[in-house]
């Protein structure tokens, strides 16, 4: 009879009835190639949204309203020792540009904007406004 | 009940429902099912009615499920998620269930139009006969994927393809159906309203994680903007929904048992219908002199279902 660990590996060994457990550690996520997070939507994408850590304050409002689960998130430890979410970065084979994330950012100086597909990282960073753009 | 009490800890939580599927950017859908499926630790099976979401979410080889997933018509996913659940049931007592020291719930996702038109008998048979499972109707009030036409979801004076605006008509005639009422007077032992985005994450994810540990059938009516057919910029979408919080045009409450009403949260200020109406493409039409009476009518209408709300809630009944 086949195991779970066989079943996570190939649909054909699911017997009826099974119910598979859901793959929820991420040391030993088990993605099939087959799943979508493995695929490209890039081409949507007319802006792209960029990232800046230094001015995020990891509220984590991207993450929790992003439709295709776009932000890349690392478990830390915060000073009292309770885990916490860390932003990272953006996927961009996932994203489609929505936008929806710069629009939730909270910091007075976004740390999310939209900026042409084509245009580098690294130069949308040196062009990010300062308090001084404002008004 | 997986405890969720912040968001820098929730957000650890691995992402169940992967990107890379094909809703439109912006789609509010997405971040429903996210909030829902993220919301339990349990091994979970789902059920999906046609509709965007089965469609997109699903495109052959490809699939964003990181949990056991059932493809099912457009009218059966309740009965299809009893199904599966009578099945385990079953299983499990005769001692065959594969991981039977793990808790398995059930969840089905429908759109409106799989749930307030054409799924309704196998949700109501369903619960009826009192699977254990969650039900979660994405209501965009239209039949989406299949080019946005009206539902008994649709508010009235929508436009929509078989509503449409024009010389003789100000769109949706018929008022929205309050398929959230008429589930509680099946008696379910849960059900809820939600709304998707930053303001009411914890809200919709409180209420998911509530309904996932409570036994029996619940259901959970989840305004899901659309940002092709409600014609509304993709960045929008978590202002559209907030929105319809704060004009009452959708508001937050839960029942529990059949009965016991209470309003999960109550706008400072209620804000005039216009706001939220005015932002949509579906209901620019409504803003002519001819038409503005049928704005004073919605507002009525919001006035009058918020007061009832309120004194249901205070009659404790
Ligand atoms: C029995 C049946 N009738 C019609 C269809 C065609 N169909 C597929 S999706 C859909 C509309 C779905 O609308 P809704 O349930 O509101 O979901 P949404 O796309 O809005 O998320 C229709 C009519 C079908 N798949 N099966
Ligand atoms: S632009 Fe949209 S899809 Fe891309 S990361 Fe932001 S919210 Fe996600
Ligand atoms: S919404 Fe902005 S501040 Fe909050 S975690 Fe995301 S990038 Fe950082
Ligand atoms: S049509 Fe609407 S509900 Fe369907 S995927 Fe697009 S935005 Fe989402």
């Amino acid at each position: 009879m086949a195991t779970p660990k066989d079943m996570m590996t190939t649909w054909d060994k699911i017997q009826p009835g099974a119910v598979l457990p859901s793959f929820e550690d991420p040391e030993h996520k088990v993605r099939s190639k087959f799943n979508s997070f493995n695929y490209k939507v890039a081409d949507w994408r007319v802006e792209k949204p960029v990232f800046n850590r230094d001015l995020c304050i990891d509220c984590d409002f991207c993450w929790v309203s992003c439709p295709d689960s776009c932000f890349i998130v690392e478990e830390v430890e915060n000073k009292r020792g309770k885990k916490q979410a860390k932003i990272v970065g953006i996927n961009y084979n996932l994203c489609k540009g929505c936008g929806v994330c710069v629009d939730v950012c909270p910091t007075p100086i976004k740390s999310l904007l939209m900026f042409p597909e084509f245009m580098d990282n690294e130069e949308a960073l040196k062009q990010w406004p300062t308090k001084d753009d404002k008004k | 009940m997986k405890k969720i009490t912040n968001l820098k800890e929730f957000a650890c939580t691995p992402d169940r429902f992967q990107g890379g599927h094909r809703l439109c950017p912006g789609c509010a859908h997405g971040m429903i099912v996210r909030e829902v499926v993220n919301a339990t630790d349990d091994d979970l099976v789902i059920s999906t009615a046609t509709g965007c979401l089965e469609v997109c979410s699903a495109i052959y080889p490809y699939t964003s499920w990181d949990v056991s997933w059932l493809h099912i018509g457009f009218e059966n996913a309740a009965a299809g998620i009893s199904g599966a659940e009578a099945m385990y049931k079953a299983l499990s007592r005769k001692n065959r269930s594969y991981n039977p020291d793990k808790n398995v719930k059930f969840v089905a996702f429908g759109g409106d139009g799989g749930t307030y038109d054409i799924g309704f008998q196998s949700l109501s048979g369903a619960t009826e006969r009192g699977h254990d499972f969650l039900y979660v109707c994405l209501d965009n009030e239209g039949y989406m994927n299949t080019g946005g036409q009206r539902s008994s979801s649709t508010p009235v004076g929508a436009h929509t393809t078989t509503s449409p605006r024009g010389r003789v008509s100000y769109g949706e005639k018929n008022r929205k159906k309050d398929l959230t009422m008429i589930m509680a007077a099946h008696g379910c032992p849960y059900v809820a309203t939600a709304v998707p985005g930053t303001k009411h994450w914890k809200d919709l994810a409180t209420k998911a994680a509530k309904a996932i540990s409570t036994v029996g059938p619940t259901f959970i009516n989840a305004l899901s903007p659309c940002t092709t057919e409600w014609k509304f910029k993709p960045e929008d979408t978590t202002e559209i929904a907030d929105l319809a919080v704060e004009t009452c045009m959708f508001p937050l409450y839960e029942i529990e048992d059949g009965h016991k009403l209470t309003i999960t949260y109550r706008p400072k200020q209620k804000i005039p219908v216009e706001e939220y109406l005015g932002r949509q493409g579906r209901f620019a039409h409504l803003f002519k002199p001819e038409n503005k009476w049928v704005i004073e009518e919605i507002q009525k209408q919001i006035d009058e279902y918020w007061e009832y709300l309120q004194r249901r809630e205070e009659a404790g009944v």
